[in-house]
């Protein structure tokens, strides 16, 4: 037997058991440990998640209770309040500017791919730590840098930047031209500069690590489908990162230093401004550069783990692991050339717009297979709802739901009408915010053990799933038919035009469903924060699981197994194999150890397989016998 | 006192709630369900998605076609019949994917939720499946891409040379409008030239401004080609007829334009809507400032003969403020005086 094997190896070689005395400060805040920098990033994330959730709930009392008079948050709000008690316009357009970013950049970037790219590439491939324990450090606390910066813009006097997530200018530009533009504005791109230091250094690490780290046998075809999503996420950050960059040093020189890459014949604040020649086209290609491969960051991570805890729960193999590969590298690659289908109506070209409508409902191909494909998984499973598993098909829910949506949006014709309508807003909710989200919390429930050596309290974890799931989608899927009837996003209030004058009961209901969605994830926190000191005591591989970081102490040590790294024998999908014993074939149990279960093909490597054992154990024993 | 009540009856809420919440989590260990790989939630959570699929899929098809009329815009464009055309086939076809594929992502839990006494099949991968959903999705999409983009074409290509020429330009907060005047050319125009009395920086010294006019209203004429020429002299805006299914931006210092025919006059919409009260608007739908969603205008379109007796009735710039003229010769006896 492997385990047996690979005990032996354990005692005669201890001391590659580092034991690191870390005092707190080393141990919880620069820490070099990747676990730790991935709790790190997650409990930012929640912070930021909650920032990030209050404010849509202010802004969705504006738009559903637009009469209701918000004097009761003046101790909040102070002059964001109007004297007739009333949201203030331009601190309505921050408000949905700063939940976008927040929950764009960091929540959904930082805090999922941020904390599982780091907690679970090491564990998952057998390797000590990451490449550079130091580099991961400092991602982690240029993030922290960055979100400092963003909340401190949440609380100056000329409000946090309003001009939109996507900070187009010349509104971005001009502080005449809205207040946010200022210090706001300022604040917003230093802590956009510190995000992307971060980014970058998280990525270069995720890829080094997960090419040149893996343990013994873990090939590329055979690690998890978490892993692979990692990577490509990684590599996506690492080439789109750098252009959002660039978008926003020129928005920078624009702003501070005179120049003229973005501003063009500006007539505002009764002076006409000298810059000539510059294109606000230029910043939008520029940053939906960036902006649609983000989709994919966000998205990619949380069909990655959505894979292993679909497989895992339902007892079967992910089906076409090879083709979700594909399809991963796929969407990868098309993420880079679909970014016009944000500016149809733009102005540009409109042949342009044909180009990029047909790259753009390429992507979808990919996007349908992988629905299939877990489709196909759950059929004739033997699946177990753990609060991971309902929020992953919870997540191919949203997945599909908003993904349709996207082949309206991709046909440049039908967009004309619903371009920067709540069309839009309903199509990324649902598709890139829930399903990301959903990704994130299926991930959280299911690694739980893993992190804190105790298990969330499943029931709570029902409640929850039920809640929001519920919950999501009577917030977003009302907001289509308000799009259809043509309602612009980031409007303060519809009233004034008699096109939009009316669906006051639909808002009205979509405010308390986001309201109700919002309070239910305390019912989360409080499963999270109690079952970290007092959730029941984990096994050490409560979901009878294959990866490997089921194969670490229950509570894992800085190097995460106390004695040699376990090699790999095997795919990580060994569910249900016809003929073994239970239900579940860990990755390092080696095949000759499983003669009963294997396949034909695998039959053969069996004798490969033994070969390569032998000539290590006779590298093993001659090591031994040197060092003693 | 009610603060203090409402504060009492929170806590206690809450602490009910929390202990219900222990003594159920007693009641597992004394069990021994937390050694079970599935528990009776299991079942619940199965049947809870039966009752999801039924309940929610029925509210949306209930909703969808009770409030239809509501949502769905009447059409008044040419153009705007292809686009909603096009709209509804890709509602048909992605209906079907989407009512299938949640039919089965909700059963299969239901149907294949965990038995002590079954195995899952082990079915790792099946290519000819692979192959299928792949290239069927492909072809069906292609059909989508090249009929969109048939029409993509004919919305954007240029207009016809007889196309009634209106000038909309957005600033913070409104829309101005000019039309070029018997000539159909509009005159010549420079950002630097804005100031309050000449809100448009329209350059007088251009022959082609001469007999150009502003109007507060968007008057157009039905069953004619009619072009918007769009610009912006601030920040971004974008012109949105919702009506009319025409979005554009406009950009400081990158003209746009999208030409369209209408084919109902406010007043045949009116008819049609039983709604005396109904205008045709424009809105802006690019993020702009403060005031974004306040930047309305009306579009009025009437008959040609109509229109062409509206179009004499209008006085131009020069005529409205002759001073503008009367400015621009003495700059231009300066500059010859200079020579």
């Amino acid at each position: 037997m492997a385990t047996a094997s690979v005990a032996t190896h354990d005692t005669a070689h201890d001391h590659h058991d580092h034991e690191h005395h870390d005092n707190f400060v080393t141990k919880y805040i620069f820490s070099t440990d990747h676990k730790m920098i991935g709790k790190q990033f997650l409990l930012t994330g929640i912070f930021w998640a909650l920032i990030g959730g209050l404010l849509s709930v202010l802004f969705r009392l504006q738009l559903g209770f637009p009469d209701m008079n918000l004097e009761w948050l003046r101790p909040l709000l102070g002059g964001w309040i109007t004297e007739t008690g009333q949201l203030d316009q331009t601190f309505y357009l921050a408000l949905v500017t700063m939940h976008g970013t927040i929950m764009v950049f960091f929540v959904l970037t930082a805090g999922l791919s941020g904390t599982f790219s780091n907690f679970l590439i090491p564990l998952q491939i057998g390797a000590r730590d990451m490449a550079s324990g130091f580099m991961n450090m400092l991602s982690y606390w240029f993030f922290f840098i960055s979100s400092v910066i963003m909340f401190i813009s949440l609380f100056i006097k000329t409000g946090p930047a309003g001009g939109g997530w996507v900070v187009y200018p010349p509104l971005s530009a001009l502080e005449q031209a809205i207040p946010g533009s200022g210090l706001g504005m300022t604040l917003w791109l230093i802590a956009m500069t510190f995000f992307i230091a971060s980014s970058l250094l998280g990525g270069i690490n995720y890829i080094t690590t997960v090419i040149n780290l893996r343990t013994k046998g873990m090939s590329f075809s055979r690690l998890p489908l978490t892993i692979w999503a990692f990577f490509l996420t990684a590599v996506i950050g690492l080439l789109s990162f750098p252009v959002l960059f660039a978008a926003a040093l020129l928005l920078v020189f624009d702003r501070s230093f005179g120049t003229s890459f973005y501003l063009s014949d500006i007539y505002i604040g009764g002076e006409a401004l000298p810059n000539t020649g510059g294109s606000p086209v230029l910043y939008q290609h520029l940053f939906w550069f960036l902006g649609h491969p983000e989709v994919y960051i966000v998205l990619l991570p949380a069909l990655g783990i959505t894979s292993e805890v679909i497989a895992t729960n339902s007892r079967k193999p992910i089906f076409g692991y090879k083709a979700m590969i594909i399809s991963m590298l796929g969407i990868t690659i098309l993420s880079f050339i679909v970014w016009a289908h944000h500016m149809f109506v733009s102005g540009m070209n409109p042949f342009l717009g044909s180009i990029f409508m047909f790259l753009t409902l390429i992507i979808a191909i990919p996007s349908a297979v992988k629905v299939f494909n877990y489709l196909t998984t759950l059929w004739r499973g033997n699946l177990i709802f753990t609060p991971a598993m309902l929020f992953s098909i919870g997540l191919v829910s949203f997945f599909i739901s908003g993904g349709l949506t996207g082949i309206f949006l991709g046909n440049s014709a039908i967009d004309i009408q619903l371009h920067d309508t709540y069309f839009v807003v309903a199509h990324f909710h649902l598709v890139m915010g829930s399903a990301s989200f959903f990704g994130l919390v299926a991930g959280v429930y299911h690694w739980f053990p893993k992190m804190f050596g105790r298990m969330m309290d499943a029931r709570l974890g029902y409640v929850h799933f039920w809640l929001t799931f519920v919950g999501v989608y009577m917030v977003f899927f009302p907001m289509h038919y308000i799009g259809i009837a043509g309602f612009p996003r980031r409007y303060y209030s519809w009233t004034g035009f008699e096109f939009s004058n009316m669906y006051t009961d639909l808002n009205m209901f979509v405010s308390v469903a986001a309201i109700i969605t919002f309070a239910a994830q305390f019912i989360f926190l409080f499963n999270f924060f109690y079952s970290m000191y007092r959730g029941r005591k984990a096994t050490q591989n409560p979901w009878r699981s294959n990866t490997l970081e089921w194969t670490t102490p229950i509570h894992p040590g800085h190097g995460n197994w106390p004695g040699e790294i376990p090699t790999v024998y095997r795919w990580p999908y060994d569910y249900s194999k016809p003929g073994a014993k239970e239900d579940f074939i860990p990755q390092t149990v080696p095949l000759s150890a499983t003669p009963e279960s294997n396949l034909p093909h695998e039959q053969e490597l069996v004798k490969l397989e033994l070969e390569i054992m032998k000539e290590e154990s006779e590298a093993l024993v001659a090591n031994e016998a040197k060092e003693s | 006192m009610y603060g203090f009540l409402i504060a009492v009856g929170v806590v206690l809420l809450l602490s009910i709630v929390w202990m219900v919440y222990r003594i159920q989590t007693l009641v597992s260990v004394v069990k021994g369900s937390d050694k079970k790989v599935a528990t009776g939630s299991n079942k619940v959570n199965a049947f809870l998605f039966l009752v999801f699929l039924v309940a929610i899929g029925g509210l949306m098809f209930w909703y969808s076609i009770k409030e239809f009329h509501n949502y769905q815009l009447p059409i008044a464009s040419e153009h705007g019949v292809v686009t909603d055309n096009l709209f509804w086939v890709t509602m048909a076809v992605t209906g079907i994917v989407f009512i299938i594929t949640h039919i089965l992502l909700f059963i299969f839990p239901y149907k294949y939720q965990y038995k002590e006494d079954r195995k899952a099949t082990f079915y790792p991968e099946n290519n000819k499946l692979e192959v299928i959903w792949t290239v069927v999705p492909a072809i069906v999409l292609a059909i989508l891409v090249i009929t969109g983009w048939m029409a993509w074409s004919d919305i954007t290509a240029p207009a016809p040379e007889k196309a009634h020429v209106v000038e909309i330009m957005g600033y913070q907060f409104a829309w101005d409008i000019r039309y070029p005047g018997q000539d159909n050319v509009l005159g010549d125009y420079d950002y630097r030239l804005t100031s309050a009395v000449n809100p448009m920086g329209v350059d007088f010294t251009d022959q082609n401004s001469v007999d150009d006019f502003p109007s507060p209203v968007v008057v157009i004429p039905k069953g004619e080609p009619v072009l918007f020429k769009i610009r912006a002299r601030d920040v971004l805006h974008s012109v949105f007829a919702p009506h009319m299914r025409l979005k554009m931006d406009a950009v400081p210092g990158m003209p746009t334009r999208f030409w369209f025919v209408p084919t109902k006059t406010t007043a045949e919409m009116r008819a049609e809507l039983n709604d005396p009260e109904f205008v045709y608007e424009i809105a802006c739908t690019e993020i702009c400032g403060r005031g974004h969603n306040s930047m309305r205008r009306v579009i009025e379109v009437v008959e040609p003969e109509e229109y062409q007796k509206w179009l004499t009735e209008q006085k131009t710039f020069l005529q409205m403020n002759p001073a503008l003229a009367e400015g621009i010769e003495v700059e231009v006896k300066e500059v010859a005086e200079i020579q």
